[in-house]
């Protein structure tokens, strides 16, 4: 089933030099799947995470034909209606914990806040909800972290802090904007593993959005790769390895291996067609 | 010969209750010409060891030699500076951004004592793949790799021996990735560099180096070469977990 549909998405940018388009017409389909999406910095992948939430500034712009979610048109919605798909029905767990967790307020004030700006309950409830949520991405000593401050977390800690406070909504679809680049490797198994054991219970569906082609690859079912602002290909993640498109390839190619030793790595030779070339349609 | 001996090496901040000790009784010795990984996750001491050898953390006990010259406290006299440099992690931060290129590594070579600036800061850029019209641009001008290129080029103005490298690609994307290290790995055959190469990525290491630490809680767990990291031969439990958690497969 179609949870989200994104048709001839854009994302423009008024300069002194004229407009910047950083997305450029994609389409796109998310069911109940993880899809990934993959591409440089500059490549349009975080524009288009935000650009579905309406999260822009001006001046920049976001034109589509449609942005439908379970088939209601997201861009047709007023602001205060728009504020209430955010959280509970897509919410998005960003980078870096640190910026995103409010520093003057204990972690547990602030789940306790994201519960009650969604739900009708007491204190108590909240509370109780918040250790649950906690208990779901594997914090087991709540009392210590419901009572600590954001800087007291480590940067695993704060990122499960967020996934918790993003899934206290009961969103349906999660967009995870490099939720595990500011972390070290084994944390990062870690992480994945919660949001992707939350995703399949819970029957969500997951934007997973990375420059790390092996992790979308092991990760995802799904997967576009953004060039310019376009999709330039669409694939399965067990197959990205044996991507067609030049600037996949090329991608997958300067990647330093430890089983395949050589002197110089390949470096990428891009081609100014790869940006002319009409977006794929990613739509299923 | 050794270029690079560390021996026995404690660094610690804070005193008293705060006292927290960020490298423990690490030791290794690099030789001339190699290039020399350490490894393990965000606050394992990997990087406080670079920043005692080059006098940037104040508080160290053991012993550090260069070229067989022991290094003392956190003072380093001028032909030390001649002989290690360092590059460092995020290229947006480490540039002065209202210095042009030119100023950044002239200012450099003045310190270094050079008298034939402009020609220099000339060799320079083209040494690391920017050329002459990058010469008067500021760091905002650059993109992300270009000003690593820079970072690099006022590291080796001064014609060291020894490149310390922390984390010097993690901010980069992959394919520019893929560039800087082709340029390191160039820059190390013409000037016959030592390389000490902290990075969390083992696959970079596993590319760049000859030999390896792995660190954990400040400590140097095992010491293995590469050929042991390609076939998954460590023999600690913590560096085959780090081996495990970072190879896709």
């Amino acid at each position: 089933m179609t949870l989200l549909e994104v048709e001839n998405l854009w994302v423009k940018f008024p300069t002194r030099q004229g407009t910047f388009d950083a997305v450029r017409g994609i389409s796109f389909s998310l069911g109940r799947e993880r899809l990934g999406i993959v591409g440089e910095s500059g490549s349009g992948k975080s524009m288009t995470g935000r650009a579905i939430l309406r999260l822009i500034r001006k001046p920049g712009m976001v034109e589509a034909d449609r942005i439908a979610l379970e088939g209601r048109n997201l861009l047709d919605l007023p602001e205060r209606d728009m504020r209430k798909v955010r959280g509970q029905d897509i919410s998005m767990v960003m980078q870096d914990p640190k910026f995103s967790l409010n520093p003057v307020m204990t972690i547990g004030e602030q789940l306790i806040e994201a519960y009650q700006l969604h739900n009708k309950g007491s204190r108590a409830a909240a509370r109780q909800t918040a250790i649950e949520m906690l208990d779901a991405v594997s914090i087991r000593d709540h009392d210590r972290v419901l009572r600590a401050y954001p800087h007291e977390m480590s940067g695993g800690m704060g990122q499960r802090i967020m996934i918790a406070m993003m899934l206290i909504p009961n969103p349906k679809i999660l967009i995870a904007d490099e939720p595990t680049s500011a972390l070290d490797v084994s944390v990062q198994r870690q992480i994945l593993s919660i949001i992707d054991d939350l995703v399949r219970d819970r029957g969500m569906g997951l934007i997973f959005i990375s420059h790390d082609l092996n992790l979308v690859s092991e990760f995802c079912d799904r997967v576009l790769i953004m060039y310019a602002g376009r999709i330039v290909e669409v694939c399965d993640a067990a197959n990205l390895h044996d991507a067609k498109h030049p600037y996949t390839r090329g991608l997958l190619n300067s990647l330093p291996r430890l089983d395949a030793p050589r002197k110089y790595l390949d470096v990428l030779q891009r081609d100014d067609a790869w940006a002319d070339a009409p977006s794929v349609d990613a739509r299923t | 010969m050794s270029m690079l001996d560390v021996e026995d090496l404690n660094v610690w901040f804070g005193d008293g209750r705060d006292r927290v000790d960020a490298v423990k009784s690490a030791s290794f010795t690099v030789a001339a010409g190699e290039s020399f990984g350490l490894v393990g996750e965000s606050g394992s001491g990997k990087s406080t060891i670079l920043r005692a050898i080059t006098g940037l953390a104040r508080n160290w006990s053991g012993r550090i030699s260069i070229d067989g010259a022991s290094l003392s406290g956190a003072k380093r006299d001028r032909s030390f500076y001649k002989t290690v440099q360092m590059v460092f992690q995020d290229p947006y931060a480490s540039l002065h951004p209202r210095h042009t290129v030119d100023q950044v590594l002239g200012e450099t070579l003045h310190l270094h004592g050079f008298r034939d600036i402009d020609a220099r800061v000339a060799k320079l850029l083209d040494d690391v793949g920017l050329g002459n019209r990058f010469r008067f641009r500021y760091p905002h001008q650059l993109s992300g790799g270009q000003r690593q290129r820079v970072a690099i080029a006022r590291a080796l103005a001064g014609e060291p021996d020894i490149l310390l490298l922390d984390e010097p690609t993690s901010a980069l994307d992959v394919s520019v990735q893929a560039e800087i290290l082709n340029l390191l790995t160039d820059l190390r055959d013409a000037r016959q560099l030592t390389f000490v190469m902290v990075s969390h990525d083992l696959a970079v290491v596993g590319h760049m180096c000859d030999r390896l630490a792995v660190m954990k809680d400040g400590e140097v767990v095992e010491i293995m070469g590469v050929e042991t990291l390609r076939n998954h031969q460590a023999i600690h439990p913590y560096s085959a977990a780090l081996l495990e958690a970072s190879v896709v497969g």
